[in-house]
């Protein structure tokens, strides 16, 4: 019980994402899609490292370095879009930007 | 003892931050929550041994990307509280309960299917010093056998940069001080004209 094991690090992991898909379901503000984005983002970092540190591989920390890379370039252009979708709209509501009838 | 008291407080802490990023409706709290979460992650980086990784979370996430949005906050209202219209919110809940529940199960799958081969362990493939730290296997594996995808990130990042220059900065062609001195120096030109008439 007190040893912590990869399964415990897995399954909080999975918590995490979960949290962050629930977060991208329910979300109707583009800001806060982009918030549960860098959870799940995170969650998958947890993973990554904790099976790399069981199999006694660094692979896993290098694709979490690569999923930081990654994650700070979509910050960098999504923030850009988000600028300009609020220029243009005023908001940032999916409803309110929405255009498709559907 | 240690490793499993310091596990459970990291890992209540970024549940209970985490969630009030997704539930809360005040983005200012939102974005709070997720740097408070984001550094209790890196204590998690520092617990598996990953100690460069957690360094790195420190820095890129909670220093970079959260002040980039927080200087992006400013272009957009932040103290006004989000209205979100939900039509269906238990269908939300079940759908995610459900999809929580096979996502816990995917993500620890692998300790029943007890047979992934490492690829590249730690310090046999490096194999050069014996007893090196974290930071220098790390450098030496991505020096060497993730060299490509190192060189492609950094190109993504170098991509990702001019897009966001060129994005947030869009107007910046036509400001209104450009304007203002080019309309004076047409009034300059034309009293000039208007003055070569006269004479």
């Amino acid at each position: 019980m007190l040893e912590i094991g990869v399964n415990h690090y897995l399954i909080l992991s999975g918590l995490l994402f979960s949290i962050g898909l629930m977060g991208v379901l329910r979300r109707k503000n583009l800001l806060m899609l982009f918030f549960a984005t860098e959870v799940m983002l995170n969650a998958v970092n947890i993973a990554f490292t904790a099976i790399g540190n069981y199999y006694g591989d660094l692979s896993g920390q290098m694709f979490a370095f690569f999923i930081i890379a990654v994650a700070a370039s979509e910050v960098a252009v999504g923030l850009g879009l988000l600028i300009v979708l609020y220029k243009k709209y005023g908001s940032l509501d999916l409803d309110v930007i929405s255009s498709m009838k559907g | 003892m240690y490793e499993f008291i310091a596990f459970y407080v990291f890992a209540i802490a970024t549940t209970i931050l985490f969630l009030i990023t997704v539930m809360s409706k005040n983005v200012l709290y939102a974005m709070s929550a997720l740097a408070g979460g984001m550094v209790m992650i890196s204590g998690f980086f520092f617990l598996l041994g990953a100690d460069f990784l957690g360094v790195v979370q420190l820095i890129v996430y909670v220093g970079a990307v959260m002040a980039l949005y927080a200087f992006a906050m400013m272009f957009f209202d932040a103290t006004k509280d989000i209205k979100e219209k939900h039509q269906n919110p238990s269908l939300v809940f079940l759908l995610g309960g459900l999809m929580s529940l096979l996502f816990v199960v995917m993500f620890s799958a692998p300790i029943i299917g007890d047979n992934v081969q490492a690829l590249y362990p730690v310090v046999e493939n490096v194999g050069v010093v014996e007893n090196v730290g974290n930071a220098q296997a790390v450098g030496m594996v991505l020096f060497t056998k993730y060299l490509i995808p190192f060189e492609v990130a950094a190109l993504m990042l170098l991509v990702a940069m001019i897009a966001g220059i060129i994005l947030a900065g869009k107007k910046m062609d036509y400001s209104l001080t450009k304007c203002e001195a080019i309309d004076e120096e047409m009034d300059i030109e034309a009293i000039t004209e208007n003055e070569k008439g006269e004479a």
